[in-house]
């Protein structure tokens, strides 16, 4: 075991037993279980973990958990890798490998490092001023700025391992496993309520790892595993570790991002929870802030919370030889930890001029140096901390000369913020709190209270009391009885207030960096530059600076920033404000978010009871909405266009097979069933005789075409409606709407049948004379003309017969339940072999539709009128129906509105170019004046030349005129003549034989 | 993700439901008696208040009723639902 030269020989919750071996950056080095990576680290001596966002300066671990913004690492290799890992959450594993990002060729040597010496020259802002000129020249500039700036690297392969979601309820959800969160969760737990309570860390007690508090008399972590031990014993309580409560939504929907250990290969990696949570106690603690002084980046300034818990959680020594900077009493119990453990502590810098508080007097008594009204203006080193500049401050100002004190750590701390994201998320309104100069939740708007830290109570007695009361008083909101409230006893250290301390500048040190946001290297130079360019607004100097949108959202600099500004522009900080909060307090990954909705799980699929026949026999399928329809069945050979024609010829010339289950069905029923077709379809349904089909148009109220289809009268109050396979849920929702929202009163019954028929269209010259194989009915044009409807037996299954076609020819529409789906499929080849019958799909549908000018969504595309179409006069003069009233008005009976017409190439060769837009010169400067545009076009195999149909203004009047379609998408301009749109069997002559 | 209140169901996702745009909208009971501007109005015209808003949601991928919902679109409270059937306009 290689040496673990700053681990403490004894003392931590590491499992010394379990030691690990791991490798950061090609180095084999060893921890143990317990530690994270950047406990291990530390351990190991190492002090650089990576090189900065802009200007690749060395960087080390500066805090203990979420809040980090240097020690960012990439995880793993392969298709496992994970960028901008916090070493400093990242749980330490057997053979973990780890590396630095934002370096090259190493976190040593890094090349782009040369940015720091220039980087007068990158000034805030300078994406938005250097290089919008020449404009040209953005494109060779960002390529070098994604190459230079930036973080980790994604993965380039899939993800290998699964994720799952969880819709989980409760009466009350507890963030944050320290003492507050605890303390409610036991307070809720005792009421009797469903308690989900969950911390980011692999551990219970949050800040009572880091420290050496006690608790009713005994050490506080005793207290710690006694009360989860009551928890896990309540049925009701779920207890969540390495779960991040990342987003306050609406109406107390709580996400929680779960990391599941041990991983496993059939355990999810990361579970995604959805809570909905009746109430919330929001115990998420304080984070502690920096202070802001020349290169106070340097490898060895670490946050005196930190270093803390690296001492008495990871039994890590962080340096030999410590200084101490603090404007609050909190940073003397790290000093004085620091002093037990053998380091060595130069002093501590405090800038207020008389320091009162209990804990610097404890320090005072154990010999180490206070240095009153001092702070430190600069630290000084080269990989890492050699010393610091320290001098004498007066009236807030620094006066006098720096003299230099040795250290290779300095521990910072300039208060603590509460951690108010999640409150913030869920809309409550912050106030700033004067007496530890940091915003404090004020007023609730959802479902939640504060406690502990994150109310700004720091003190643990604080934390204890405000958690039970708030985990008591949750139960009772949630409904559950009054709980009798204990709290454990602790004794209350007497601190001194803390003296706001913002941007130490010394005249030397003006022109140095003085980091106000490490992860995304904005310096409080930056933030004068933006103030002095008019960004007074937090919410601008944000995007200007890049102050706080690293992937630490700003957890350290948020309130140091905006104290800056404040200022510098002379306001308050209240005045100024916070930005604004958003999810997710920490990184979520797209694995979680995604869940198992990936790959063919991320849509559903609908598939008729043909499917695996189609598949079968080599369909190439096509989506339409949810469907997957054949678009053809190629034979080997031929190509798209082939099998289409062959297909649309059979039909033609003989007999052919299309599935349409996909349409849209709805049985309506009820005592005004005929009334209510009258009110939604533009045409009469009172006088539709029993048995019979009539085609239908349905209007917006815009007057715009909604769908078409056909509806058959079952019985006196019984119809059947069919509408376009992708309209069905928007009809269904529609007619639903009309009914409940409008007319109440109607006795309608409307049920969507859609899966429950499978339906198929037998069409073209032969379909009488195999449909007659099949059934002993009577299919004869006599018995069974267009628009007739009748019920049979078809090879014994029990079918509904519709007279109707799409195609233009002699055809029949037969549906059958479901089930039998692909018994009738089968009975109609066999029967139609020796006509030599052809399946056909959707290519070879649109080209018969096209050739009988029929419209489809490509013409109802929310602009068409019934007149635009040419069926102005379906629409009944006698009645009321949705939409009518507006084709009354001007700009609906305008004469230049488009019309439907076909087009033919002049050529009779040239395809008619998809999407084209109809001018009648071609050679005219632009704007060329667009008369028109092409909405289907097709090749027709029965008329031997291409087709297409347009909607062109005045289009009626148009016939024989030369038009030409122009395409910017091929670059052509093909000339057309406009025709009537119905190109095969004007007469409809073939339907009715 | 808001939670949506559904007269006949209970409180439900809103995931559950289908946006319909603003209740209160009256369709004149005889359309061709009406103005032009009657008429637009009716169709086109919403206002957009910050505030309290009356709506319309289909409970689509439940019991499919429409409702109507009283909403401020400005906190996402919920103020009130109740079945959306209007009474018939003269
Ligand atoms: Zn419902």
């Amino acid at each position: 075991m290689s040496a673990q030269r700053h681990r403490l020989a004894d003392g931590g919750l590491i499992d010394r037993s379990r030691p690990y071996s791991f490798t950061f950056n090609s180095r084999a080095l060893h921890g143990y279980a317990g530690d994270t990576l950047a406990s291990a680290l530390l351990a190991n001596g190492v002090s650089v973990v990576g090189r900065s966002f802009k200007y690749h300066r060395r960087r080390g671990v500066f805090g203990a958990g979420s809040e980090e913004p240097n020690a960012l690492v990439q995880l793993e290799t392969g298709a496992r890798t994970e960028p901008n890992m916090r070493a400093t959450q990242v749980e330490l594993y057997d053979r973990l490998t780890a590396a630095s990002q934002n370096c090259w060729p190493s976190v040593e040597f890094d090349v782009n490092a040369l940015t720091d010496v220039f980087s007068r020259f990158l000034p805030a802002g300078f994406y938005y001023k250097t290089f919008m000129w020449p404009r040209s020249w953005w494109m060779r500039y960002e390529q070098y700025i994604r190459d230079a700036g930036g973080m980790g690297i994604s993965p380039r392969t899939p993800d290998p391992d699964h994720y799952a979601h969880r819709h989980a309820h409760c009466d009350v959800l507890v963030a944050g496993g320290g003492p507050a969160g605890l303390s409610a969760a036991l307070a809720a737990a005792r009421a009797g309520a469903r308690v989900i309570l969950a911390t980011e860390d692999f551990a219970w007690g949050g800040s009572l790892l880091a420290e050496r508090a006690a608790i009713d008399s005994r050490p506080a972590l005793e207290w710690v595993r006694d009360t989860v031990a009551e928890l896990a014993a309540h049925p009701d309580v779920t207890l969540l570790l390495r779960s991040s409560v990342f987003g306050y939504f609406d109406h107390n929907l709580i996400a929680i991002a779960q990391a599941v250990h041990p991983h496993s290969a059939h355990a999810p990696r990361q579970r995604l929870w959805k809570v909905r949570a009746r109430q919330a106690v929001l115990a998420t603690g304080a984070i502690e802030r920096p202070l802001v002084f020349a290169d106070n980046d340097l490898p060895g300034v670490m946050l005196a919370s930190a270093a803390r818990a690296y001492l008495n959680r990871y039994a890590v020594k962080p340096g030999e030889r410590a200084a101490v900077f603090t404007n609050n009493d909190s940073a003397y119990a790290t000093a004085l930890d620091l002093h037990r453990a053998g380091v060595a502590v130069s002093a501590v810098m405090d800038p207020r001029a008389q320091v009162t508080g209990e804990l610097p007097a404890r320090a005072r008594a154990a010999g180490i140096e206070v240095l009153a009204a001092h702070a430190v203006v600069r630290a000084t080193g080269g990989r890492r901390v050699t010393g610091v500049q320290v001098a004498a401050m007066e009236n807030g100002a620094i006066r006098g000369q720096p003299r230099e004190l040795a250290c290779d750590l300095l521990c910072v701390s300039g208060g603590w913020s509460p951690a108010v994201h999640l409150f913030s998320q869920s809309k409550g309104r912050l106030r700033y709190d004067e007496r530890i100069a940091a915003f404090v939740p004020d007023v609730s708007v959802q479902a939640e209270r504060s406690a502990g830290a994150a109310r700004g109570s720091f003190a643990l007695a604080d934390c204890l009391a405000e958690g039970a009361q708030a985990g008591s008083a949750a139960a009772e909101a949630a409904g559950l009885r009054r709980a009798a409230v204990s709290v454990p006893g602790t004794t209350r250290i007497s601190e001194a207030p803390l003296l706001p301390l913002w941007d130490i500048e010394s005249g030397a040190t003006r022109t140095a960096k003085r980091f106000v946001d490490l992860q995304n290297d904005v310096t409080a130079r930056d933030i004068a530059l933006a103030a002095r360019e008019g960004y007074y607004s937090v919410e601008h100097l944000k995007r200007y600076t890049a102050l706080g949108m690293g992937t630490d959202q700003g957890k350290t600099s948020n309130i140091n920033g905006l104290a800056i500004l404040a200022a510098l522009i002379d306001a308050q900080i209240p005045e100024v404000g916070t930005t604004t909060f958003r999810p997710p307090y920490t990184p979520v990954t797209l694995g979680a978010i995604a869940g198992s909705e990936v790959g063919a799980h991320f849509d559903p699929v609908r598939e008729t009871p043909m499917h695996e026949w189609h598949a079968q026999a080599g369909a190439r399928f096509m989506n339409a909405g949810l469907w997957r329809r054949p678009m053809f069945y190629a034979r080997p050979g031929e190509s798209d266009l082939d099998a289409t024609s062959r297909e649309a010829l059979a039909v033609r010339r003989g007999v052919g097979i299309v599935d349409v289950s996909t349409l849209g069905k709805i049985d309506v029923q009820g005592r005004d069933a005929a009334l209510f077709l009258e009110r939604v379809y533009v045409n009469r349904w009172r006088n539709l005789a029993m048995g019979k089909v009539r085609y239908g148009l349905m209007l917006r109220e815009d007057g715009m075409i909604f769908d078409d289809g056909t509806t058959t009268r079952l019985g006196e109050q019984h119809f059947f409606m069919t509408t376009s396979t992708a309209t069905a849920e928007r009809a269904m929702s529609t007619l639903e709407y009309w009914l409940q929202v409008h007319w109440p009163e109607l006795d309608v019954r409307l049920t969507s049948v859609t899966d429950q028929w499978a339906a198929v269209a037998l069409a073209g010259p032969e379909s009488r004379a195999v449909l007659s194989a099949l059934t002993s009915a009577d299919v004869s044009n006599a018995a069974l003309p267009y628009m007739g409807y009748c019920e049979a037996s078809v090879r014994g299954i029990p079918a509904r017969i519709f007279r109707i076609s799409f195609s233009g020819e002699l055809a029949y529409e037969i549906n059958v339940p479901a089930d039998y789906g692909l018994a009738l499929w089968d009975a109609l080849l066999e029967a139609g072999r020796p006509c030599g019958i052809t399946p056909y799909g959707t290519e070879a549908m649109t080209v018969l539709r096209i050739e009988k000018g029929h419209f489809t969504g490509m013409e109802m595309d929310g602009r068409t009128t019934p007149g635009d179409v040419g069926l102005g006069g379906l629409v009944a003069a006698d009645k009321d129906c949705i939409g009518k009233r507006s084709l009354d008005r001007p700009a609906l009976r305008a004469p230049v509105r488009r019309q439907l017409v076909g087009l033919v190439p002049n050529d009779r060769s040239t395809i008619i170019p998809r999407g084209a837009q109809l001018v009648t010169d071609p050679q005219r400067a632009l704007p060329n004046p667009i008369i028109g545009h092409v909405t289907s076009t097709c090749h027709s195999p029965s008329l031997g030349h291409p087709i297409a149909l347009a909607l062109l203004e005045r289009g009626r009047e148009r016939y024989g005129e030369t038009l030409f379609a122009m395409s910017p998408l091929t670059n052509s301009a093909v000339g057309v003549e406009a025709t009537h749109h119905v190109f095969y069997d004007p007469k409809g002559e073939r339907l009715r034989v | 993700m808001m939670l949506l209140p559904c007269p006949y169901c209970g409180p439900r996702d809103v995931t559950e439901f289908t946006y319909g745009g603003d209740d209160g909208t009256v369709r004149p009971g005889d359309p061709q008696a009406v103005s032009d501007a009657r008429w637009v109005s009716y169709v086109y015209i919403r206002d957009n208040p910050r505030g309290p808003h009356d709506e319309l949601w289909q409970h689509s991928a439940g019991c499919r009723r429409w409702i109507r919902v009283r909403r401020d679109t400005l906190t996402h409270q919920v103020l009130s639902s109740a079945p959306a059937a209007q009474p018939v306009q003269p």
